[in-house]
């Protein structure tokens, strides 16, 4: 079966003063219908901006380079013209945002902003529109769905907002869904019952997700595949399970390393040392040579892409060599 | 001194803008032809010819032309500058005083002369500019100089007023007050060293672009015939001469409104250039 | 009556209050004796001067002068013109329609032109129309209203005779009515609105820009593209609804332009309302005139406030509590 989502060196480039800031520099990846890929990387390593791309909603001024390629169920998506583009927006990817209050308008009521979209994309009265509207927000979890349609967003908790966020996504049943931290702006323990809450509904819709996250803790149990993306690219990719067991790049291994731990035996958690390099400015060849403890000579050449295990694959000099 | 450290990179930051640096070019411009230019010129109020001196095109020998009594319109221009850009610093300046006076003592005695002074300030906002002018000067037959640069420095000063006020309760507010006050700091102190240089921002930029309204208003009292009255040559007394001439002589009054958009353009770009870099969002 | 509107009145009556009080003691403490001006210009004698000082209730002290006024006031008893010898009330109802006529013009053009242009700067920001458009509001602002009007005059009314130089009707047509006599008063309107909306259309536009700048980047616009909806959506329904707000402000502030600026203009065309009539009481030094004109002005400013926080109060939600 041909994967859902197919995506092939997209490039996003942002004009700067410093020169051009390759945020986006040639990341591949695919996501079969129904599973769930984890795009795992710090803040500033592209992973926000790779979504965005997604739906073409990248702020001016980026842009997504020549050469890119997003397939959705084969269709080339960047070549569409704005009509079919409005299409597929809401209707096949829906997304999440990560700051629910500033993601909402606040002067309209939630049931509006969410029939809104439904009659964006079908043909149906406002009353039924809103019905529906109703019955999304009954299933994203929100008590007393009927009268808490006609609220506004400032009068709803960020755990609230977060889930009319989610019935916005999914109001004309899409066929992907992109979180994008969905859960980084809000309280811990509110962060479990939408992650909680995203799951089941995955598993109802047989949706595919695309989970964007900087905390590798959430995506155990969660996602199907990881990729880690560090300074623009993707430098392993593996099912969730291999790569918690058998992190081999030494970014995803430093990534684990300073991770706190429930069981275990850890005494000190170990960062990793110097920080992420600006977007104008990436390092030659691989480009976390500088931070990493294993640097070799070879490393300010780009390393090549390798297969650790035939659906695992990373791309560093020292998968070519006989060391663990 | 922190005022001055601050105000040179407000300037620079104005600088930084096109928008600004054209303002300011513009008004070093203006400023450098109102000081140096007389120097250069005819009398404005001198009348040669009044046979047939009067009311000549631009030419080689005046080259914005002469009015109805043969004077010459240029000199007459640049001496309005003069006066327009002089009366409206002063203006300003003492609006500006004047706010920021009372905007302190509202704000940082708060009670019942806060209530009192904001109510009033409030009024005096409803009533439209022009008309609390308007009942002032009617009382003069020909108002002096220095009484009409008191009656607009004491009618621009309400939102001033207002703008201090609220930043002097936002600043009483914070915690390094609170301190300066359990260090036993006397009031006066607390309002002068901490709470007046961070209200100055808003107060510059308000007052930058309050020049550019009083050069519109002063300009318009003497259209009115109630402002700066001819012979003197305010760029608004011009239009006021011109009216009669301007059909058949347009240059008469063509001249001294250009000369006020163009000041008054200058003004806004340095003001709002100014209201840009001293944005606290940037700083 | 909800408390915030109730609350909200009071407020205004306390600014209306306050702005009587301050209009009074204007006059009273302007130095300089506004009967002996008057006197001289008319040349009366000294009893004539004591009888008008009497009848104009100027010989009490100054608290019960105050208070004489405001009861008047209340009354609805603006006084007596001295130039004109009849009520000042009257002589306000009959000039304030021609100044709604071409306030309301103005108002509406302002608005829906400068709103427009607005955001079409904002939507092209950078573009060479932005650019254009940005010095044509810059230039706008700076323009003195009386001058422009007398240009234009000059230009479109007396060399391209395109349309009439001043005044409101044709005084060789006064016997008209109808719709004739209302194309005659629109073919009037042309210039005085042309005039007021360049100057104060360009205020609006540069608010309207900065407002809409700001919204276009705000987070919920990029959520109304991800829904997938119209572009024509994202930005009237989505992004201006939310820049509406300095708008609505600036509709406060903006009739004291108005009011101002009508005072030049009526002057320059020779138009019929209270504009002119503001110039006509400082000419002729009548105080009672020039009073109530402030004070109705006044009284219009307030109401404008009010409102614009009753427009505030229905469109945005986070206000209502």
């Amino acid at each position: 079966m041909s994967p859902l989502l197919e995506v092939t060196g997209l490039r996003v480039t942002f004009p700067t003063a410093a020169g051009p800031a390759r945020a986006v520099d040639g990341i591949s990846f695919t996501l079969d219908q129904g599973k769930t890929l984890a795009l795992v990387g710090e803040s500033g390593c592209g992973k926000s901006l790779t979504a965005l791309s997604l739906l073409r909603l990248v702020p001016p001024p980026g842009v997504i380079e020549a050469g890119s390629v997003i397939r959705l169920d084969g269709k080339e998506l960047l070549a569409l013209d704005a009509e079919s583009l409005r299409r597929i927006r809401g209707k096949r990817i829906g997304m999440v945002f990560q700051d629910p209050m500033t993601s909402l308008n606040p002067v309209f009521t939630v049931g509006d902003q969410i029939s809104e979209g439904i009659r964006a994309h079908e043909k149906v009265s406002r009353r039924e529109a809103w019905e529906r509207a109703v019955a999304l927000l009954q299933e994203v979890g929100i008590p007393d769905p009927v009268s808490r349609a006609w609220s506004y967003p400032h009068q709803m908790s960020g755990g609230m907002r977060q889930r009319v966020m989610i019935a916005i996504a999914l109001s004309c049943q899409p066929d992907l869904l992109i979180a994008d931290e969905p859960t980084t702006a809000l309280d811990v323990t509110v962060q479990a019952q939408i992650l909680e809450l995203l799951d089941r509904l995955r598993e109802e819709r047989g949706m595919a997700v695309l989970l964007i996250t900087h905390d590798l803790g959430i995506v155990a149990g969660r996602a199907d595949r990881v990729a880690v993306m560090y300074a623009g690219r993707i430098v392993e990719e593996a099912p969730t399970t291999t790569l918690f067991r058998h992190p081999t790049h030494p970014y995803t291994q430093g990534l684990f390393a300073s991770m706190p731990r429930l069981s275990g035996a850890r005494d000190r958690l170990v960062p990793i040392r110097g920080t992420v390099p600006p977007a104008t400015a990436w390092p030659a060849g691989c480009r976390f040579h500088p931070r990493c403890p294993s640097a070799m000579p070879e490393c300010v050449t780009d390393p090549p892409l390798l297969a650790v295990e035939s659906d695992h694959t990373m791309s560093c000099w020292l998968g070519t060599t006989t060391r663990k | 001194m922190i005022r001055l450290g601050w105000s040179r990179t407000a300037l620079k930051g104005a600088w930084e803008q096109p928008g600004g640096r054209r303002g300011l070019l513009l008004l070093a411009l203006i400023v450098i032809v109102a000081l140096v230019g007389p120097a250069f010129l005819p009398d404005p109020a001198s009348q040669p010819d009044l046979i047939r001196g009067a009311l000549l095109p631009p030419g080689f020998g005046h080259p914005f032309g002469t009015d109805q009594l043969s004077r010459d319109v240029l000199s007459r221009v640049v001496h309005g500058a003069r006066i327009s850009l002089s009366v409206a610093l002063l203006a300003v300046a003492l609006s500006a005083t004047l706010g920021c006076l009372v905007g302190m003592v509202a704000g940082y005695f708060g009670g019942w002369t806060d209530a009192v002074l904001m109510r009033l300030v409030d009024g005096a906002l409803a009533i439209p500019r022009l008309f609390i002018l308007l009942l002032l000067i009617a009382v003069w037959d020909h108002i002096p100089l220095a009484a009409l640069i008191v009656v607009l420095g004491a009618t621009g000063w309400f939102g001033t007023s207002r703008l201090v006020r609220a930043e002097v309760l936002r600043l009483r507010e914070q915690e390094y007050v609170g301190a300066a006050v359990a260090l036993g700091a006397p009031r006066r102190r607390i309002i002068l060293r901490h709470l007046f240089p961070n209200a100055l921002a808003p107060v510059l930029v308000a007052s930058t672009l309050a020049v550019g309204d009083v050069i519109l208003i002063e300009a318009g009292l003497s259209f009115l015939g109630l402002g700066i009255r001819p012979p003197t040559p305010s760029w608004g007394a011009m239009i006021l001469d011109a009216r009669s001439t301007l059909f058949t002589a347009p240059w008469t009054g063509a001249f001294p409104g250009l000369a006020i958009v163009i000041t008054v353009v200058a003004v806004n770009l340095v003001g709002e250039s100014l209201r840009d870099a001293l944005d606290p969002r940037r700083l | 009556m909800p408390g915030w509107l109730f609350s909200r009145l009071l407020q205004a009556a306390a600014t209306l209050a306050a702005a009587i009080v301050v209009l009074f003691f204007l006059m009273r403490l302007a130095p300089g004796d506004p009967l002996a001006q008057l006197a001289g210009e008319r040349q009366m004698s000294l009893q004539e001067v004591e009888v008008l000082r009497a009848r104009y209730g100027l010989d009490q002290p100054l608290t019960s002068q105050f208070s004489a006024f405001v009861r008047g006031v209340i009354r609805g008893d603006l006084g007596t013109s001295i130039s004109q010898r009849r009520p000042v009330t009257r002589i306000l109802a009959e000039r304030l329609p021609a100044t709604l006529l071409l306030g309301g013009t103005v108002l509406v053009l302002n608005f829906t032109i400068g709103i427009w242009l607005g955001v079409l700067q904002a939507r092209r920001k950078g573009s060479r129309a932005d650019r254009w458009l940005s010095t044509l509001s810059l230039t706008g602002y700076a323009t003195p209203s009386f001058w422009l009007g007398l240009i234009l005059v000059w230009l479109v009314a007396v060399r391209w005779h395109w349309f009439p130089a001043g005044g409101m009707v044709d005084p060789l047509r006064s016997g008209e009515s109808g719709l004739p006599r209302m194309l005659d008063v629109a073919h009037h309107l042309v210039l005085p609105v042309l005039t007021l909306t360049i100057v104060s259309m360009a205020v609006t536009m540069r608010h309207q820009r900065t407002a809409m700048l700001e919204v276009l980047g705000a987070d919920f616009v990029r959520t109304a593209r991800a829904k997938g909806l119209d572009e024509g959506p994202v930005i009237w329904r989505h992004a201006w609804r939310n820049a509406l707000f300095p708008i609505i402000t600036l509709f406060g502030l903006w009739l004291p332009v108005l009011v101002t600026g009508s005072v030049f203009v009526e002057g320059v065309f020779a138009w019929p309302g209270l504009g002119s009539l503001s110039q006509e009481a400082i000419s002729g030094r009548d105080y009672p005139l020039l009073m109530g004109t402030a004070l109705l002005v006044s009284f219009t400013v307030v109401l404008g406030n009010v409102l614009a926080d009753l427009a505030y109060f229905y469109l945005d939600p986070r206000v209502r509590r």
